[in-house]
């Protein structure tokens, strides 16, 4: 996860961010106003300014917001001119939408506000559906509208083509105001704003519910929020049966809001269809004397803060039941209280208003166990004086410029209130006493700004104000003045332009009126103690507290929640003194060596040093100690190899042994019964070419494979009793195995990775044999050792850089570590191995029947599959009884129905068919008689392996550019596709630098899918529409090229995924077909067709030697079938690169296969590192004691 | 050497090479050949010496043969330590091959203990791990161990398998991670020029403010002649499996890396070479 960020805004109105990777608040100094509320979400933050605009903060991403803009130009053909602009009368606008109904001419399109930037000038399409078209990028038909065609023809009467024009959002990492134009319809300024509903739906991307609330206590909605639109476009205004104060919006449907009496409104009806809710509840305020002030929500909490600052928790809350069913008191009190991510809490405390975190809030205990300090220091521990002397600058230009407004507003209003007036000058007073004292500055800077006077004043002051007689305000203004005293010049000139406007009022008044409005509208509102205590929460209540001194700790008015992420279980680096260290070695990426330290490599030099002193000269020595056989034995179960295959007690024994060159050696026997005889089946160590973990519902088992198990698809499978059993196995089964290979350490730079469906990582290391010609060494002998982690993808390349990319798209770093996972002790590295999290979703499928009586029900045929099933239907699938994939995994959310399912769902997410199994559509026809809907729910799996995460962009692909073993390239040329389709270009990655230091975005017409990097620098790429493209003029000094070239897929084929070795370039289909790039030049890098290869293929991977391996479906063995199997192309050569035939490896259940780090050619090149580097032991020398060699 | 755990590799197949000559006082048949072996720094020497026995019982005389014994330069060497540890602490910095003379006659009682059988050796090996395990982790994880994971531990020094040993003993070398270490590091400290057998003390890894202690801190608290002025030309070697250690190494790594199969880290003081 990477670093997410708490946002708060201290008494001050100055707001700050904390990063769950950092140990300090960092002051957001790019807001040059202060802010009241802020609301965050992961992308981005809003927030409403003492200006009461609203304004948004969206985190700079290395992928722009960028929005494709398209008008066409259409044409007629006449006689006389050809294809001209002019059209007959009846044809449609000359420029026009794709539909022709819309007149848009090119200059109708205006940046949507001065937050948008064009990115590049007006452009043509040529691209037409994945094939180019000629002459300009016209398309032709008969006539408007029609279907077009990209070749003129003899009756092509009009034509038309496309321009493009990309818009860019610019105003990322600064505070953009929203612009207000519409907002004229708004007859107050906002008071509270709330956002969240992000995980409503996934699509439109980025979707964000905003909530507002007006000071008159209107709910306002802001429509059209998403990653492409990230202002939204209007207000809205949702009608309430009161006034609401303030409002929260959960991540998910629940919204509740606090009412100006003190009860809570709860919105119900808030979906994915309707995502402004249907209809308002009340729900009572937990206390009887005491109403409500505060109200926070999360998916599944609801918190609350009455007057008397107490908290309550709200039980029994759920997207079913969005107003739960009792409150419950919890300790502690609070200012006000707000519910981030997975529902964790935040709370300013009433006392020293401090942030509070609540610990312990899991699934299982959404209300956690207590709340905790969090006392972060800021970054600028500054004086009060000198922080307030600046605040007061920015703050009084606003309140020029407002007060004019605000002295109309007091002429309008009539006030005749006793009481208020009484109020009123007792709130004047108060900051008049303390002023009196004349050390404390800050409480002539609270008068003196507009905001914080705002944020600092009592309700009955704000009625007040108004009224204020000549008398009462004159106190005030000296205590004004007298602070502003040696203040900077802007301070001060501000005051008179103030008083000049409003002779009346002083300065803190401004606000107010508008507040005092909105009193008159309401009546007589509430008594003076209710809305007292109503209006101050998350204001400093200037008269009650203690003064501080000007170093004193921060006082924080507001903290939000909604963009900081903190799991269940994670440490959270704040809260522990180490967290500092940690932090830190989670930011570097760059792998650098970790041992370091002098004493380290003092004891790694001494210790060889004296093996050299101790041993050298005496090698032949006899040993004390003869090496002898080492016997371990267990009971399994083995998956006997015929008919009927059932599981069989049987007795396990690993015999290990030294061989005649102290090389180690091992047999496994498996011993069973067979017609009352014992017999027994074995495997030689040496021989055996991988170890699988296997899948069982109810089993702990595990697969051998050797090469001759491997040709029959048909491994000898095992199951341990427990699974630290089958662990421990597996453990020592692998050290055996590597042993007896001489293989240890980490992978080497040349090794092949390799990921299965799974999840689990495999690694080998390519002998010079393996590309060898004409004879290879078989795949299926290839030895392969598991590498811990949870990876989809994996990529590398011959320097040693590897990319992985896990099931949640989230992209991680090779760290240079081996084992991890189950690995532990020796079979892994003590250093480069952290922590991994994957999330992936489990589908489950709701099946139900027509019937003419009651409709679509539950009730199916009794030959219909189970109404609850996996996607098969053969398999029943209850939401109470699928299991997480494995006892790893974990649930992370409740079932929710996928709509994102291919061929799309109505509202409910069903899909219709005639019967089961048939294909599905969207809607519901006459001839349909079932329907399916899919249940999504997310899983997590908390793992080790040596990899470390690159935040923060999600990927879907990756490649590195492959080269040979002597290349000495100091930039890595990396490229990715993110999850989203965008096009990346990593910069800095080097072998010390692996994960690299930014992306360089890269722009593209339309999403990408997969993408490659040849040895020259020749990168290819696949498009949405199944198209491929050619990246022109990349290289070392221009790491990003500079165009995109086009080229068509294979005819009425849509490619997938593709490859790019040093010349080769090969690409797979959504057929499974694979094709090879005809036509490859240094001079005509693009090719000129695709030349088909071989059919059932699922990925392909080319290395820099240009071999050509591949994941294959359907490769029949001698006992069985396997689907995704590694295959190697054999034959292939400079002449002859698509090569002949193909030699199977091992497999199935293989998912993605990289060999881009293999360069060894065949045979002349040692394979460095993998000789034995044990320079103790073993090694057997003649005879000496008694018999032969002397000394 | 790119990790730590090859030093663990370094550490148990460290060999000393031994010249074994008969004491000459000894009545032989024919002049006895001396004997060269390569011993395991782990090891113990009786349980090593099977052959160096069998060598010698075949010039000496049946009825003069008592228990064997060992001894270097007139000291009588124990058993019961590991070799590596008897090496340096009484023949670091001499040649090579180390010569060790055998007895057969005249025990040693006053200076050496015993040892009819290897099962001896196995008892005081158990009981060593057992002793280690409880400053480590209250004895907890060697108790929750099963006696086959005893029986691999010991078979595992016996038969010279890392593997197997080490399957078993790096539970012994695990720790909570938030303690940063064990409770108490179990360690000894020998020193030629004393009388005491050897030092043995309650320490943890960490100090009160929760940073790593070092061996330097170790040695200070422990034998603070040890450590030498800045201008004091070094008087003593700290010496571990032969190699002499950095003092701001982190007691915890050392207990974790160079302590013996017993789990005590071995710690020998003595005096720097004079030359």
């Amino acid at each position: 996860m990477p670093s997410t960020l708490l946002w708060a805004v201290d008494v001050y109105g100055r707001v700050y961010s904390l990063s769950t990777a950092g140990q300090q608040w960092e002051q957001c100094r790019d807001a040059q106003l202060e802010f009241k509320r802020v609301t965050a979400a992961l992308q981005c933050c809003w927030g409403i300014a003492c200006d009461h605009n609203i304004y948004l903060c969206v985190h700079a991403s290395e992928v722009p917001i960028r929005v494709r803009e398209e008008t066409y130009e259409n044409q007629r053909w006449n006689p006389v001119d050809g294809f001209s602009d002019r059209l007959l009368p009846s044809d449609r606008w000359q420029w026009s939408d794709v539909t022709g109904l819309q007149h848009q001419p090119l200059d109708s399109f205006q940046p949507l506000s001065e937050n948008w930037e064009w990115e590049t000038d007006w452009y043509v399409d040529e691209n037409f559906g994945g094939e180019p078209t000629e002459k300009e990028g016209w398309t032709y038909a008969i006539d408007f509208p029609a279907t077009y065609t990209k070749d003129k023809k003899w009756n092509s009467c009009v034509r038309r083509r496309q321009w493009v024009r990309y818009r860019r959002y610019k105003s990322q990492d600064t505070w953009a105001k929203i612009p207000s134009e519409q907002m004229g319809s708004l007859p107050d300024p906002f008071n509270d704003i709330s956002c969240g509903g992000w995980d409503i739906t996934e699509e439109p991307r980025g979707r964000i519910s905003l909530w507002a609330v007006s000071l008159q206590g209107r709910v306002w909605f802001r429509d059209g929020i998403n990653h492409f639109n990230p202002e939204g476009t209007v207000w809205e205004e949702v009608q309430t049966p009161g006034e609401v104060v303030q409002i929260s919006c959960g991540p998910a449907d629940l919204l509740w809001g606090v009412l100006w009496e003190g009860q809570f409104l709860v919105r119900e009806g808030i979906s994915r269809d309707c995502p402004t809710g249907t209809t308002w509840v009340v729900v009572e305020s937990p206390s009887p004397e005491f109403g409500a002030i505060h109200v926070a929500v999360g998916v599944n909490v609801v918190w609350a803060v009455t007057k008397d600052r107490k908290v309550w928790f709200r039980r029994g809350v759920n997207s079913h039941n969005p107003c739960g069913s009792g409150w419950i008191g919890m300790v502690g009190e609070m200012v006000m209280i707000n519910v981030g991510l997975n529902d964790q809490v935040w709370g300013i405390s009433c006392e020293d208003r401090v942030v509070h975190f609540r610990q312990g809030v899991t699934v299982s205990e959404l209300s956690g166990k207590a709340w905790k300090p969090l006392s972060m220091p800021r970054d600028t521990e500054r004086s009060h004086s000198s922080a307030s002397a600046s605040s007061l600058q920015s703050a009084g230009c606003f309140f020029g410029g407002e007060v004019r407004l605000q002295a109309q507003a007091s002429v309008l209003s009539d006030v005749d209130s006793e009481t208020e007036k009484a109020a009123a000058a007792a709130e004047v007073v108060t900051p008049c006493t303390e002023g009196d004292q004349a050390t404390k500055k800050r409480i002539p800077k609270v008068t003196s700004d507009s905001f914080i006077s705002e944020l600092v004043s009592d309700r009955e002051g704000q009625i007040g104000q108004r009224t204020l007689t000549q008398a009462t305000s004159i106190p005030e203004e000296e205590c004004a003045e007298g602070d502003t005293d040696g203040k900077d010049n802007a301070a001060t000139d501000v005051l008179p332009s103030s008083s000049q406007l409003g002779q009346l009022d002083p300065q803190w008044s401004n606000v107010d009126l508008e507040e005092a409005q909105t009193h008159l509208t309401v009546g007589s509102g509430g008594d003076a103690a209710e809305t007292s205590s109503l209006s101050s929460v998350a204001t400093y209540n200037l008269g009650i507290e203690d003064p501080y001194g000007p170093d004193d700790r921060p006082l924080w008015a507001w903290v939000s929640g909604g963009g900081c992420f903190i799991g269940s279980h994670t440490q959270i680096s704040w809260f522990n003194s180490t967290g500092l260290a940690s932090s830190v070695q989670a930011m570097t990426l760059s792998i650098t060596p970790a041992q370091t330290a002098a004493w380290r490599k003092q004891i790694f030099e001494q210790l060889s040093e004296r093996s050299k002193r101790e041993m050298e000269n005496f090698r032949h020595y006899e040993q004390a100690i003869e090496q002898s056989v080492w016997v371990k034995k267990g009971s399994m179960q083995w998956w006997r190899d015929w008919k009927p295959h059932k599981w069989l007690d049987v007795q396990f024994a690993l015999e290990l042994f030294s061989g005649a060159e102290g090389n180690k050696d091992g047999i496994l026997f498996i011993y069973y019964t067979f017609n009352d005889e014992k017999k027994y089946l074995h495997a030689f160590i040496n021989e055996v070419t991988i170890l699988v973990h296997v899948l069982n519902d109810s089993k702990h088992t595990f697969a051998i494979y050797t090469p001759e198990r491997t040709k029959q698809r048909w491994p000898i499978r095992l199951a341990a009793a427990t699974e630290l059993e089958m662990y421990d196995w597996l453990a020592l089964l692998n050290m055996s195995c590597c042993d007896s290979r001489g293989i240890q350490g980490p992978p080497s730079k040349q090794a092949i990775w390799s990921t299965t469906c799974k999840g689990d990582i495999f690694v080998s290391e390519p002998t010079p044999g393996l590309e060898a010609s004409p004879y290879p060494t078989p795949c299926d002998q290839m030895f392969w050792r598991q590498v811990g982690g949870h990876l989809r993808i994996v990529e590398c390349n011959s320097l040693g850089v590897v990319w992985g990319i896990g099931y949640d798209h989230t992209a991680w770093a090779y760290t240079g570590g081996y084992g991890g996972g189950f690995f532990q002790g020796l079979a892994s590295s003590t250093d480069n191995i952290y922590t991994q999290t994957d999330v992936k979703s489990v589908y489950i499928y709701e099946n139900q029947r027509w019937n003419p009586v009651t409709g679509y029900t539950n009730k199916g045929l009794p030959t219909d599959r189970y109404m609850w099933s996996d996607a098969s239907g053969l398999q029943e699938c209850t939401k109470a009884n699928t299991k997480p994939p494995s006892p790893h995994w974990t649930w992370v959310s409740d079932w929710v129905i996928d709509y994102g399912v291919t061929g799309g769902t109505d509202k409910e997410g069903w899909q219709y068919a005639a019967d089961f199994p048939a294909s599905y559509h969207s809607h519901k026809t006459l001839k349909d008689f079932v329907r399916r809907r899919r249940w999504a729910r997310k899983c997590k799996l908390t793992t080790t392996g040596p990899w470390q995460e690159v935040p923060p962009i999600p990927l879907s692909d990756v490649t590195i550019m492959p080269s040979g073993p002597k290349t000495a390239v100091e930039q890595v040329p990396l490229w990715a596709i993110s999850n989203k389709g965008d096009v990346l270009c990593r910069l800095g990655v080097s072998s010390l630098t692996p994960a690299g230091t930014s992306w360089l975005h890269v722009g593209t017409d339309q999403p990408f899918k997969s993408i490659s990097i040849g040895g020259v620098y020749q990168v290819w790429a696949i498009a949405k529409d199944g198209s491929a493209f050619y990246r022109g003029a990349v290289s070392s000094q221009n790491p990003a090229g500079d165009c995109w070239y086009h080229i068509p897929s294979p005819a009425t084929q849509k490619l997938k995924q593709l490859s790019v070795g040093r010349t080769s370039v090969c690409a797979v289909d959504e057929n499974g077909n694979l094709w090879y790039r005809h036509g490859v030049t240094p001079s005509y890098p693009q090719g000129s067709s695709w030349d088909h290869i071989s059919n059932n293929v699922r990925k392909v991977s080319v290395g820099p030697l240009d071999q050509v391996w591949i994941i294959a479906d359907k490769v029949q063995g001698s006992h069985s079938l396997s689907c995704g199997t590694v295959c190697r192309r054999l034959g292939v050569q400079p002449l002859e690169p698509k090569g002949q035939s193909w030699d199977y490896g091992i497999g199935g259940g293989w998912d993605h296969i990289t060999v881009r780090g293999n360069a060894l050619e065949a045979p002349r090149i040692r394979m460095p590192s993998l000789t034995d580097r044990r320079n103790s032991s073993g090694v057997q020398t003649p005879e000496m004691n008694g018999n032969t060699v002397g000394c | 050497m790119a990790d730590d755990k090859d030093v663990l590799r370094d550490v148990w197949y460290g060999r000393i090479p031994a010249c074994f000559t008969l004491y000459p006082d000894e009545v032989t048949d024919r002049e006895a050949e001396p004997f060269y072996l390569l011993l395991p720094r782990v090891s113990y020497l009786m349980l090593v010496t099977d052959k160096v026995k069998k060598h010698f019982l075949k010039v000496v005389k049946a009825e003069d043969v008592e228990e064997m014994w060992f001894e270097y330069e007139g000291t009588p060497l124990k058993w019961h330590c590991p070799i590596g540890v008897l090496f340096d602490l009484h023949a670091s910095n001499t040649a090579l091959p180390w010569s060790i003379t055998v007895h057969f006659k005249h025990f040693p009682d006053r200076d050496l203990l015993r040892c009819s059988s290897s099962a001896l050796i196995e008892a005081h090996f158990m009981s060593t791990i057992k002793e280690a395990d409880a400053f480590k982790h209250k004895g907890q994880v060697i108790n929750d161990m099963q006696k086959k994971d005893h029986k691999q531990l010991w078979m595992g020094l016996q038969n010279d398998k890392f593997d197997q040993f080490w399957a078993i003993n790096r539970k012994l070398m695990e720790y909570p991670t938030e303690d940063g270490g064990f409770r108490y590091i179990p360690f000894r400290i020998y020193q030629t020029l004393s009388d005491r057998p050897s030092i043995q003390k309650l320490f943890r890894p960490v100090s009160s403010e929760g940073h790593a202690l070092t061996l330097g801190d170790l040695l200070k608290e422990l034998v603070p002649d040890v450590i030498s002025q800045d201008d004091d030309p070094k008087k003593y070697q700290v010496v571990i499996h032969g190699i002499e250690p950095l003092f701001e190494t982190p007691i915890q790594w050392l207990s974790e890396h160079l302590s013996h199969p017993d789990n005590f880290l071995h710690i020998c003081i003595v005096p720097a070479p004079s030359d």
